[in-house]
């Protein structure tokens, strides 16, 4: 018995072994090598002459880069907060029993199931100034209406962000929903009782509540904003002029449009620690505190 | 489906709840589903309140807006370029006209190629199809080891997977295009795959292993005392009581793979570009007058499989983002 135990024991080992190969390659080892090649003096081609902080001195001095960054804090905080704020109301207006209540979730959720690509696109014809709504609106005799954004250089980020609200809401929404409908009755029993508003039930009570949902829709929200790159292709393509850059986007482009491999890497590695900044506390928050709690209980 | 918020358990056995709950079928969310309707009978106004009728105006207006663009888009495909330049986009077409869907289909331009958004259809089809298969392979099989077999090191394992779930692909992208060339598979159908299989391993893998560790040990013991070896009990007892996470699974990867766009753009190639890159194409990279009719045409024929997946799982693909949503 014990012999057999170790065989399989040895077959479970095994098997992970190309699980470890894969992992170590395709994300430990991409990543370190990016991180090398942001050292040195690469443009077209990875070279290993080494420039120190050369390519990070280039990438802080260039307008372009802050920009993409500013932008990238501008749409972040407003599509994170829009689509919870926007999720958030949608699915209580769901739980107050109205009618269509299965054919109005499959509205407000269709879009999520849709690309990015689509998503921009869709939005990009609905913004454009001779075709879009403002030319629709401006035949129905309201000449001074405009919704001309994705092509005006002060409104463009909001753009994405309007399209962004558009696409992830329906996520926040489904998430919401079912923690809402998780809400013991108790406490529906309880407050009215006691005469307190729904609303001042909704905002003090059943918030609070559903905080480990809003953290993972704040999570979900998040990686799509530091992924976004094929909204911002399909909707803008980062433009007028550099309105609407974002971080993958500036990588991709120095990558494979510039040639410009030591700038990108270094940018891609700022993305990286910002990104670990974030989640490194947050994986030991929501894995390692909890699992002790868990442990113990 | 309700909230893993009050459950005493660990970290992983509640995430396994939620998923677990979430895909074991219609008959756990029912109850909490008519728990929830019954409170708001009880607190529901009897008549047509103005905060009723606030509610249902403020449901219309959200309605419209999510539906605008769907409406607008099928209708500006259906019309002629004369009609779209003189009309509004609201107008609805003096015929039903699906000439500008069978030239999307079979011979809209991408570049000097006009032979249609079909080519990137059958390409995303032959990429997602073995793409959604490997990858559920490979997360059944490593979710499975890593929940009921103690391998060393098998947490660093995962902990690596999850990290490399969040970060963005810009780090990893650049070195892998590099090895990949280096080995001669850079730009075919083969690296695609791999690709997607790689990147799809953390969320595969996690939700295998929640599926896995909300499973009763003493089933995996039994399994075990009766001699069964690591691939006898995967294949013979897990496998068999795995097709709701199977289905989920299933319908996650369809549309993440079908919706892809930066990893097919930069590794497929050429000659099996997906049908996002290639609409991207179609419509971004035109001279000369546009053809919305044909644009949008295309734009809906990409997104068709992932709408199809949708409308016809239904809540699975509520479960989906569920299992998906509890990543942490």
């Amino acid at each position: 018995m014990a012999a057999a135990h170790r065989r399989t024991f040895n077959t479970a080992t095994l098997v992970l072994v190309p699980f470890w190969l894969v992992v170590l390659a395709a994300y430990v080892g991409t990543m370190l090598w990016t991180v090398q090649i942001s050292f040195t003096a690469s443009k077209l081609l990875p070279v290993n002459t080494y420039v120190g902080f050369y390519q990070y001195e280039r990438l802080f001095s260039s307008t372009r880069w802050i920009v993409t960054m500013q932008n990238a804090v501008i749409f972040g905080v407003l599509f994170i907060g829009g689509a919870l704020v926007l999720g958030f109301l949608l699915a209580v207006v769901l739980d107050q029993r109205v009618r269509f209540e299965n054919t109005l979730r499959t509205i407000f959720l269709y879009p999520y199931a849709m690309s990015f690509i689509v998503t921009g696109l869709i939005w990009q014809w609905l913004m454009n100034p001779g075709l879009g709504i403002q030319k629709a609106v401006r035949g129905w005799g309201w000449t001074g209406f405009s919704f001309d954004w994705s092509v005006d250089r002060d409104m463009a980020l909001y753009a994405l962000v309007l399209a962004g609200l558009w696409q992830a809401s329906g996520l926040v929404m489904a998430l919401m929903l079912a923690g809402l409908r998780g809400v013991d009755d108790e406490i529906w029993k309880a407050s009215r009782i006691d005469g307190i508003p729904p609303w001042r039930v909704y905002l003090f009570v059943i918030v609070p509540m559903l905080r480990p949902l809003i953290v993972t829709a704040v999570v979900l929200l998040a990686i799509s904003v530091v992924k976004a790159y094929d909204l911002v292709v399909a909707l803008t393509n980062g433009g007028p002029g550099i309105a609407t850059e974002l971080p993958a986007k500036f990588v991709m482009d120095n990558l494979f449009t510039r040639q410009n491999i030591g700038l990108a890497t270094a940018a891609a590695t700022v993305m990286l620690i910002t990104v670990a900044a974030v989640l490194v506390p947050w994986i030991y928050a929501e894995y390692f505190r909890k699992a002790r709690k868990g442990a113990a209980t | 489906m309700s909230v893993g918020t009050a459950s005493p358990r660990g970290p992983h056995r509640e995430s396994a709840a939620l998923a677990f709950r979430g895909t074991a079928g219609s008959n756990d969310s029912v109850p909490a589903r008519q728990r929830g309707k019954s409170a708001e009978r009880g607190r529901r106004p009897r008549q047509l309140t103005a905060g009723r009728i606030g509610l249902y105006c403020f449901v219309a207006v959200a309605a419209v807006f999510f539906l605008l663009p769907a409406v607008v888009m099928v209708l500006t495909s259906l019309k002629t370029m004369p009609e779209i330049r003189s009309g509004s986009i609201f107008a609805l077409p003096a015929s039903l006209d699906l000439a500008a869907w069978a030239k999307a289909w079979s011979s809209a331009c991408t570049g000097l190629d006009c032979e249609g958004i079909r080519v990137g259809f059958w390409n995303s089809v032959i990429i997602t199809a073995p793409s959604t298969v490997f990858s559920i392979a490979a997360g059944a099989l490593l979710g499975y080891a890593l929940s009921f077999w103690r391998v060393k090191g098998a947490d660093i394992l995962f902990a690596v997977l999850l990290l490399g779930a969040f970060l963005p692909y810009q780090i990893f992208l650049y070195p892998m295009v590099r090895a990949f060339s280096m080995v001669g598979l850079y730009n075919t159908l083969l690296c695609i795959i791999i690709v997607h299989v790689v990147f799809g391993l953390p969320i595969m893998t996690l939700i295998f292993r929640n599926f896995y560790a909300g499973l009763p040990v003493e089933l995996f013991n039994a399994a075990r005392v009766d001699g069964g070896g690591f691939f006898r009990i995967f294949w013979n007892v897990m496998l068999p009581m795995s097709t709701p996470i199977l289905i989920v699974a299933a319908i996650l990867q369809i549309t993440n793979i079908w919706n892809d766009f930066i990893l097919g753009l930069v590794f497929a190639g050429r000659e099996n570009l997906p049908m996002t890159v290639q609409l991207n194409n179609v419509v971004n990279s035109t001279y000369g007058e546009r053809e919305y009719n044909l644009n949008m045409a295309a734009t809906i024929l990409t997104a068709a499989v992932p709408l199809l997946v949708y409308f016809v799982s239904g809540r699975w693909f509520v479960r989906g983002i569920a299992a998906g949503a509890v990543k942490g």
